[in-house]
């Protein structure tokens, strides 16, 4: 028989320090029909797949399933209710079988003994009846798994206990077409089989092709909930990104100088082919959804991730950086995205963590000179306006703004003249905000190249003289400020995708 | 308003002026962990005075003394690969090789002083070097390279002695001078811990290479990010490593007067690294300072002395130094405030 239980989710509000993540959102996901849900990067998606899954609680809102009340305070809470939310990011085994893999935590087992023959025979009748079989061997060993293998093996073992609910975090992601179909085919059964299926993606003509509706969030509130059928893609674009742009972005306008960063058909393992140039007084922004490329690129060019083929070069001159230290040596200053786990010593000082990318020039013979560290470190937190009650504090007690001053400070006692900065405002607040943008104003008006890496589209507009779009590794596109527009730069965003609409779109249903 | 200090954590000592103000800055000065291991040394030393007055006497104060060399030379160096993040526990059989070295050379070349610690001490930065080839190129995490090592370095040792104590140097006056001589009422043998400890100290405070290794130790890809060439880092380290172990391996051939494959040496790099450990120097690197270990080293040294005066049963000796390696590790991973969930990093 079947069953129906729908997912209705009511007044969804969370809060973290300095960010409303969600604001009364009100989302259902109906059986027996497919739900995608849409929005940019940071528009809630995440967070409410994380609160619907009992990651984070809500700070306010109710959740019903097959109407009943349902506040689920773990994630194994929310599988034993019949809801699973597949994450993103598989979690493989490596050493281990793939039948082993599908029932971790809950192996088929007599008297504490595992039989290993009834583990593969189940395996292999879940993996018939989901319609995997012919991808996944159940005798496969984890670390051999190709990365399409692995999310499907995650796919796979959220599905063995017959869930009501699921929840699909952009899946296709490292899939090929033949595996996109064949997972489209078992969401398309479970579908008939009145399950309800929430399926967040990016690329739209899935969106068309295996959706009955579209839920859409933008900056952490509700837009709308439409059916597919007369819907656009244009209008999905339209619902993702209009928005008021709040104008707390100045930039003063300066006459470029020369080139400073030129990157001619540069190669690496992530990114293909990527040509631009940022000018002195320049500020370049790099947008793209997450996992574009912009990142590995940023460590390209700061000299720690090998460039395969193509040239870089730095106020002319070819460089070619096989460590950090050699990039900085020419003036190339990068600010992480991971700003605790990959710029910051956080248990050394404010004044330690200035002057690291730069102890070599106050050194003489080896000593550092502590006079002309306290002088450049004294100097960042003035000119930064870096909150501390001593540079002697450690880093750690300082809040994200100030703490991201404390990177900015590194670059400029450095001197760097080509600085690229990714996500400087991650996990910053509001305030801090206004102050980080004007501090990059300042730079570029000081003759400094900025090379900008955002996913906030408000901030990419904001902020850059020009746009250059990257999708999948490879460049899409370049706007003026004059010409961008969030719905241009996002439909570059999603260019791969938008071009194979046509060809593909429904041909499945 | 001046400058409004963002969201401090609460166990972080934020200066702030007012009562207690200045008791704080001079805590802060001469630091936490120096205060209570002082304290302890004096507790400690008052309590074992007051059981057995031989304790007091300048001969007993002069053993200690002596005891506390060799294991704070290892101590000391052991502190640097701790501050790194890092780890060299082979630093014991790397000061066994060293020794036996000393005594075999000076066999060897009929009493010839200087080639006889000359060339321990080139085995001992070659063994260092192995250990930071084997990390930064084998991709072998230092625990494990340095545990395999210190088998094989303390096997080679053996190979070279046929596992004998090897040469005479007790009538040599260099050697003897080193192990019995005294300079400005200080024996010679303390004398070379101050030294080494003394440049260690202002190679960590001073200099650029001991600003990375600090760096390295809180956070290695942001080190790396700013230009810091980690792995010349690492590798220099570990031969400072071998290279200081290497000199406590000619003091134990000095106070012996013969080379020594393990006598005296075996089991040191416990004592070196329960030094590091409750000096404050944190296990997963980026704080860790020469003092406080040398502070720690004393207390040890002290508390061994005590018990073999109050005779206690020796052995309890070794439950003792494990006691307190865990204690210090305790200590400083609880005050971390980390989750304790699973294995620890």
């Amino acid at each position: 028989m079947i069953q129906t239980t729908e997912l209705v989710a009511t007044g969804i509000t969370k809060a973290f320090p300095g960010v409303r993540a969600l604001d009364a959102v009100d989302v259902s996901f109906k059986a027996g029909e497919v739900t995608a849900l849409m929005g940019e990067n940071g528009a809630g998606k995440s967070t409410l797949l994380k609160i619907l899954n009992g990651d984070y609680i809500a700070d306010a809102g109710t959740i019903t399933l097959g109407g009943r009340r349902a506040a689920f305070s773990s994630p194994s809470d929310a599988r034993r209710a019949g809801l699973r939310v597949i994450a993103q990011e598989p979690e493989v085994a490596p050493y281990v079988t793939v039948a082993e893999n599908m029932y971790l935590g809950r192996y088929p087992s007599h008297l504490g003994f595992v039989s290993q023959k009834e583990m593969k025979r189940d395996a292999a009748k879940d993996l018939e009846r989901l319609g995997f079989a012919e991808l996944l061997d159940p005798a496969a060993i984890g670390v051999t798994l190709s990365p399409a293998q692995r999310q499907l093996l995650e796919i796979v073992r959220a599905l063995i206990d017959d869930p009501q609910v699921i929840c699909f975090d952009e899946p296709t992601s490292s899939l090929s077409d033949h595996e996109i179909d064949v997972l489209f085919g078992c969401i398309g059964r479970l579908r008939d089989q009145g399950r309800a299926i929430a399926y967040v993606s990016h690329r739209l003509r899935e969106v068309f092709q295996i959706a009955d509706s579209v839920t859409v969030l933008r900056d952490g509130k509700l837009v709308g909930n439409r059916r597919v059928e007369g819907l656009s893609e244009e209008d999905i674009i339209q619902m993702m990104v209009g928005r008021d742009l709040s104008n707390m972005h100045q930039r003063t306008p300066h006459e470029p100088g020369p080139v400073r960063l030129r990157l001619i058909n540069v190669t690496t393992d992530d990114v293909r082919d990527i040509s631009l140039e940022v000018r002195a007084r320049e500020i370049v922004a790099l947008a793209g959804l997450v996992g574009a490329g912009r990142t590995e690129l940023a460590l390209a060019i700061a000299g720690d991730r090998p460039i395969r083929s193509g040239t870089l070069e730095v106020d002319g001159q070819v460089l070619k950086s096989k460590t950090p230290e050699q990039a900085i040596e020419r003036g190339v200053g990068l600010a992480p995205e991971e700003r605790k786990a990959m710029a910051l010593v956080m248990i050394r000082t404010v004044k330690d963590n200035i002057v690291l990318a730069m102890l070599k020039r106050i050194s003489r013979l080896g000593f550092v000179s502590d006079a002309k560290e306290k002088v450049l470190a004294a100097e960042q937190i003035e000119r930064l306006n870096i909150r501390t009650p001593t540079m002697r504090q450690r880093v750690e007690n300082l809040s994200g703004g100030n703490q991201q001053k404390v990177v900015l400070g590194r670059w400029l006692a450095s001197n760097s003249r080509v600085l690229v900065l990714d996500e400087p405002t991650r996990g910053v607040d509001v305030g801090a905000k206004a102050e980080i943008y004007r501090i990059i104003d300042q730079l570029a008006a000081s003759g400094v190249a900025v090379l900008v890496i955002s996913s906030e589209l408000p901030e990419v507009l904001g902020l850059a003289d020009r746009i250059v779009v990257m999708e999948n590794g490879r460049t899409t596109g370049e706007l003026s400020r004059a010409e961008a527009t969030e719905e241009k730069v996002l439909a570059l965003a999603m260019a791969g995708q938008l071009q194979t609409t046509a060809r593909r779109s429904r041909e499945t249903r | 308003m001046p400058n409004p200090v963002h969201a401090p954590t609460p166990t972080a000592a934020t200066p702030t002026a007012g009562k207690g103000g200045q008791f704080m800055t001079v805590v802060r000065r001469l630091g936490l962990e120096n205060i209570s291991l002082v304290l302890a040394i004096t507790v400690l030393a008052l309590l074992i005075g007051s059981q057995n007055s031989a304790f007091f006497r300048s001969s007993n104060i002069a053993a200690i003394g002596n005891y506390v060399v060799i294991m704070g030379l290892l101590a000391v160096v052991e502190t640097v690969v701790v501050i790194m993040g890092g780890i060299d526990i082979s630093v014991g059989s790397v000061a066994g090789l060293a020794s036996v070295l000393a005594g075999m050379v000076y066999a060897a070349s009929w009493g010839n002083w200087w080639l006889s610690m000359l060339i321990p001490l080139a085995a001992g930065l070659l063994c260092g070097l192995f250990n930071g080839v084997v990390v930064v190129f084998g991709r072998i995490t230092p625990l494990i390279a340095t545990l395999a090592t210190l088998s094989g370095f303390k096997g080679l040792a053996q190979l070279v002695s046929n596992g004998r104590a090897q040469g005479y140097t007790g009538a040599d006056a260099v050697y003897t001078f080193i192990a019995r001589g005294k300079v400005l009422f200080i024996p010679t043998l303390v004398w070379v811990l101050i030294i080494v400890a003394a440049l260690i100290h202002v190679l960590l405070r001073y200099t650029r290479v001991g600003r990375d290794i600090y760096a390295v130790g809180g956070n290695d890809t942001a080190a790396r990010l700013s230009g810091v060439n980690i792995n010349r880092r690492i590798l220099f380290v570990f031969v400072l490593a071998g290279g200081v172990a290497a000199i406590a391996g000619i003091l134990i051939t000095a106070r012996t007067g013969s080379g020594q494959p393990v006598s005296g040496s075996q089991g040191m790099e416990m004592l070196a690294v329960t030094g590091a450990a409750l000096g404050g120097a944190a296990l997963r690197g980026g704080k860790g300072s020469v003092v406080s270990t040398i502070f720690a080293v004393i207390l040890l040294g002290v508390l061994l002395n005590g018990m073999t005066l109050l005779g206690i049963n020796p052995f309890w000796q070794n439950v003792a130094q494990g006691a307190l390696l865990i204690a210090a590790v305790v200590i400083q991973q609880l005050s971390s405030g980390e989750r304790r969930v699973g294995l620890p990093k």
